[in-house]
């Protein structure tokens, strides 16, 4: 039995790969909203949903590929969460941290129950033209939406990168992370760049809830299965660090897929929270975090 | 809290009418709302020692409810042994349970938002090994016999819930008291207030918060020896659901944090919010939607929690007598 | 104030809102009852999960015992009490077992006469053990669970199938399949939920298969819910077994079928057992993935004419007709069949009736109800394929649409 599992090792590393890059791309926004903001955005299941639903409808009666729907869906979150943020949740919770809690839990609730209301609790899937061609390895089909997927994950990190090294707006990010005085001393509008940073989380949502529609289902309450992987990933790839969202995406992929050959895909679940644990005791500012 | 005579009668009152409400209110159906509203109120006092007193806010509560459920059940189902007894097992595995995770925790030094998701990640662990263990069921769950008597802690009327959950409401509420005027509690809230100082005075916050935390523990699973109970079925999922852990904190911040009685109104409140907008609407989900929203309001206006209310009320009375 | 009564913020004005609070409750009443719109109706309260992870089904459900009320009145109401018309009470157990038997109580308490639930078994256990203390007749309209109806409890029925009927009907009607093909199948492997849906069918089935000279080779329990089921793609593609045999809930059974499908893993059938996601939408939407998979589920019967309407009429409201709109339909009609018998409302005379309920369901392929213990003797599950775009009964043969297409094409 054993050597039966190691021989799906190989494609079951390279399975845990391609879905960790879209583990990666919903941890990306939690780990911008998180990083910066310092707020733990219990809504964070739920704009993914919605994003997904969004890409769902654009497919169904528009006929647009989920692909191509990033460049719809991806802007129209941005300006959701910049709006969220900054005539919600910003004003309305006075910067205390268990307010920002509950309003965000409300959101949740407001969010998945107007889906149930709108769109009803039925599941959702597509099935686009090529959902089933797939690339041959021999030991391993790679479908085509899984592909597209990783790569899409690997370029919008990039972009992301490039967006908070290069620009002057990611310089402003990085400074009101670390210094929220200090930066509104230098002249930044404070506020708004948390806004911003917020749009941006929810947006790269928005391309990772186009990425998932193809390769999952969507109903009023998916956003949560995702929730807590991508948490785990945000504390072990460091907070704030895109490298380390990509990077830990990775790492929670292959260990949850080598976890379930080895252990069953009940009990393999175990390896997640396992690593969760033990990066919170051991070095809890993650693998790219700065020491606290 | 300051013990005038005044506050005693009122206690006793409120004591009082809480004893005799079975017998003034003939509907089964409230007495179990009542049932509930108490059970929440007592779960949410357990997250309100750690979280509100000591400020240690956690994600992950329902562990120790799971582990006492399962704790007091498994005694049954395969040892025979008696819930009256078996609740105080739940309640020991709960506070052991907080002992490992508070140490774990503590000792790593971690604090604010990532002691709450430390919480979480423990719960979950719970959950998936539960789900894949022989003893507790594993996926199945774990079935109880229906056989009222005190000794099963099983009752065939809701009056019997209803005292039973009556009683761990006003022990959770004695032990906030407690809190409130001794020592220890006044050494976790200068932690909540400011760690670094606290320790620099010489309190031993390690030991402080893992005793806040075990405290927590056993508050919890005693709750879930009661659920078991009552509900004669647990599964990994109900068990370990984040639904509760989040439910427990939600009734102790929109009640009042780190007061006696906020968890206690914070549950009434939102049992109360919740029926209503159920009753009036019967499309699923938009009373939820309004549940929802009235959430995000109280918490603007009235950010200390509905507690808050009433300290206003009693400010405009102080600047109105000075 | 002092210092220390700042921290511990005063509380003594929390007594009174607790005690007004409480007598608020007493006396204004939670439990205001959905006020009964004709004098000496006929209530039923139907609790489903209305909100949460189970919300379409229970929509589903609601819909068909609506819908069956309806047709109910149309016709006349109770003939027997006068015409007594039949009202629906809704109730919404949020998927929770403590507010399923919260709202029995709510319902006890508004006159109700008979309670119809509750999908999830865990919340129907509750709600039909908290029914019984007032001997309220309970009709489990879907809930699998056996020990539904393993307690004793005169007040409990139930139409359809249990996991322990339908494991045996899946075996016989596999091995009917098999034969008529010149059993070329040998193995089977089992992909199941970790709950006691999942887990409880399987075991039986494991049972039920080997009397019918069917081995299980592989059975692969999976999480709830599971994002990603490559590699159990690729353990079943390295265990080749003849039979693939899903046993799960909608979500992941698509899940499933498309990942096989990428992962070109090979088998004779698909052969799901309670296959949640095996319906007239499944086949629609996803034909070449859909195309002859087997599920043995709770169907109706295509061949009657009241089943061909009742698909017709649920089909022009826009929606899907999904077994949830039949078996609840049925439920309906075994209770009001009750009623009608007992002529009254009384408990006792209602369960009693119901005890010894001969009703034909002219839509269902079921023989004529007989109940033992709570469960209907008569219940039949069927084996359904998908063939062309349509869903066909392919087993047993007195109920069969077609032949079945086994090995699949």
């Amino acid at each position: 039995m054993f050597s039966d599992v190691l021989s799906l090792l190989p494609a079951g590393i390279i399975n845990g790969l391609m879905f960790g890059a879209i583990y990666a791309l919903v941890a990306l926004g939690l780990t911008l909203i998180y990083g910066v903001l310092h707020i733990i955005n219990f809504a964070h299941g739920a704009m993914l949903m919605l994003a997904m639903y969004m890409a769902y409808f654009l497919f169904k009666i528009l006929n647009i590929d989920p692909y191509v729907a990033i460049l719809i869906v991806t802007p129209i979150s941005f300006v959701f969460g910049y709006t969220i943020y900054r005539w919600g949740i910003g004003k309305l919770s006075g910067g205390r941290d268990q307010n920002i809690l509950l309003i965000t839990l409300g959101l949740s609730i407001i969010l998945e129950n107007s889906a149930l209301v709108f769109f009803t609790g039925d599941q959702q899937t597509i099935s686009l033209p090529y959902s089933y061609e797939a690339f041959d390895l021999g030991f391993l089909y790679l479908s085509y939406p899984k592909v597209i997927s990783f790569v899409a994950s690997l370029v919008i990190c990039l972009l992301l990168w490039m967006l908070m090294t290069l620009t002057d707006l990611g310089k402003a990010i990085r400074a009101v992370a670390k210094q929220r005085e200090g930066a509104r001393l230098v002249g930044i509008d404070v506020e708004h760049v948390f806004a911003i940073t917020f749009g941006i989380g929810v947006a790269c949502l928005g391309a990772a809830g186009c990425m998932l529609l193809p390769i999952f289902y969507v109903d009023p309450y998916t956003g949560n299965i995702f929730v807590i992987v991508a948490f785990t990933i945000v504390v072990l790839g460091g907070m704030g660090s895109i490298v380390g969202a990509l990077l830990g995406g990775f790492i929670i992929g292959i260990t949850e897929s080598v976890g379930g050959l080895i252990l069953g895909e009940s009990l393999g679940q175990v390896g997640i929270s396992l690593i969760f644990i033990l990066i919170l005791i051991f070095k809890p500012t993650g693998i790219f975090g700065s020491k606290v | 809290m300051t013990f005038s005579l005044k506050t005693i009668l009122l206690i006793l009152l409120g004591l009082l009418i809480a004893i005799l409400a079975p017998f003034g209110i003939s509907s089964k159906f409230q007495l179990d709302v009542l049932t509930l509203i108490f059970f929440t109120a007592y779960i949410g006092q357990s997250w309100n020692i750690l979280g509100g007193y000591a400020g240690q806010f956690s994600f992950g509560g329902v562990m120790f409810f799971g582990t006492g459920a399962y704790t007091s059940s498994i005694l049954l189902t395969s040892f025979g042994v008696p819930p009256i007894i078996g609740i105080f097992a739940a309640i020991f595995m709960g506070a052991f349970l907080g002992l490992i995770v508070g140490y774990l925790s503590f000792r790593s030094g971690l604090r604010g938002s990532y002691f709450a998701l430390i919480t979480l990640a423990f719960a979950e662990l719970l959950r998936v090994l539960a789900n894949s263990v022989e003893f507790t069921g594993g996926g199945v769950g774990l079935f109880l016999t229906y056989a009222p008597g005190l000794h099963n802690l099983q009752f065939n009327s809701p009056t019997g819930f209803y005292y039973f959950s009556l009683i761990l409401l006003v022990i959770s509420l004695a032990i906030a008291m407690w809190l409130e005027r001794s020592r220890f509690g006044a050494q976790i809230v200068a932690i909540r207030e400011n760690e670094d100082a606290a320790e620099a005075l010489g309190i031993d916050t390690l030991k402080c918060k893992i005793y806040a935390i075990m405290i927590m523990g056993g508050m919890g699973g005693a709750a879930g020896t009661f659920y078991a109970q009552k509900y004669l079925y647990i599964d990994p999922p109900i068990a370990y659901s984040i639904a509760l852990s989040v439910e427990m904190l939600l009734v102790t911040i929109v009640g009042g944090m780190g007061t006696v009685f906020g968890p206690l109104i914070g549950s009434f409140f939102l049992h109360i919010v919740n029926e209503f907008a159920r009753h009036f609407i019967d499309t699923p989900g938009v009373s939820l939607i309004v549940y929802g929203f009235i959430l995000i309001l109280i918490i603007s206006f009235l950010p200390n929690g509905l507690v808050g209310l009433f300290d206003r009320v009693r400010k405009k009375k102080d600047d109105n007598d000075a | 104030m002092t210092k220390s009564q700042k921290l511990f913020a005063s509380s003594r004005r929390q007594f009174i809102g607790r005690a007004s609070a409480t007598f608020a409750l007493a006396s204004a009443g939670l439990s205001i009852p959905h006020i009964a719109k004709a004098a000496g109706a006929v209530k039923i309260g139907l609790i489903h999960p209305a909100t949460g992870w189970a919300a379409y089904p229970a929509a589903q459900l609601r819909y068909g015992a609506q819908m069956a009320i309806a047709d109910i009145n149309a016709a006349g109401g109770i003939k027997s009490m006068g015409g007594a018309p039949v009202e629906a009470m809704l109730g919404d157990s949020q998927a929770k077992p403590e507010i399923g038997a919260a709202e029995v109580e709510k319902m006890n308490e508004a006159g109700v006469n008979a309670i119809q639930g509750c999908y999830q078994s865990a919340v129907g256990l509750a709600a039909s053990a908290t029914a019984a203390k007032y001997n309220i007749p309970f009709s489990v309209d879907v809930g699998v669970s056996d020990k539904l109806v393993q307690r004793d409890l005169p007040n409990v029925f139930r139409m359809a199938d249990g996991y322990g009927r339908i494991a045996s009907d899946a075996s016989i009607n596999l091995a009917e399949i098999n034969k008529a093909a010149g059993s070329p199948a040998k193995t089977v492997a089992i992909v199941h939920e970790e709950s006691e849906f999942g887990t409880g069918t399987a075991k039986l089935v494991t049972q039920a298969l080997a009397e019918h000279g069917l081995t299980v080779i592989e059975t692969i329990k999976h999480a709830n819910p599971t994002r990603n089921f490559d590699n159990i793609a690729l353990r079943l593609k390295a265990a080749k077994p003849d039979i693939i045999m899903p046993i799960n809930y909608p979500g992941e059974y698509v899940l499933l079928a498309k990942t096989l499908r990428q992962q070109r893993v090979d088998f004779m059938a698909s052969y799901s057992v309670l296959g949640g996601g095996f319906n007239f939408k499944f086949v629609e939407e996803m034909p070449q993935i859909a195309e002859n998979m087997i599920d043995v589920n709770h169907w109706y019967n295509p061949s009657s004419a009241s089943g061909q309407a009742m698909r017709k009429r649920t089909e022009a409201d826009g929606k899907y007709f999904t077994f949830e709109v039949y078996c609840a339909y049925m439920s309906i009609l075994f209770l009001v069949d009750g009623f009608e018998r007992a002529g009254s409302t009384d408990k006792e005379a209602v369960n009693a009736a119901l005890a010894s309920s001969t009703l034909s369901v002219d839509f269902m392929p079921y023989g004529q109800t007989k109940m033992v213990n709570g469960q209907n003797m008569g219940s039949r599950a069927v084996a359904i394929q998908a063939q062309k775009g349509d869903v066909q009964i392919i087993a047993p043969s007195s109920y069969a649409t077609a032949t079945a297409i086994f090995p699949r094409s």
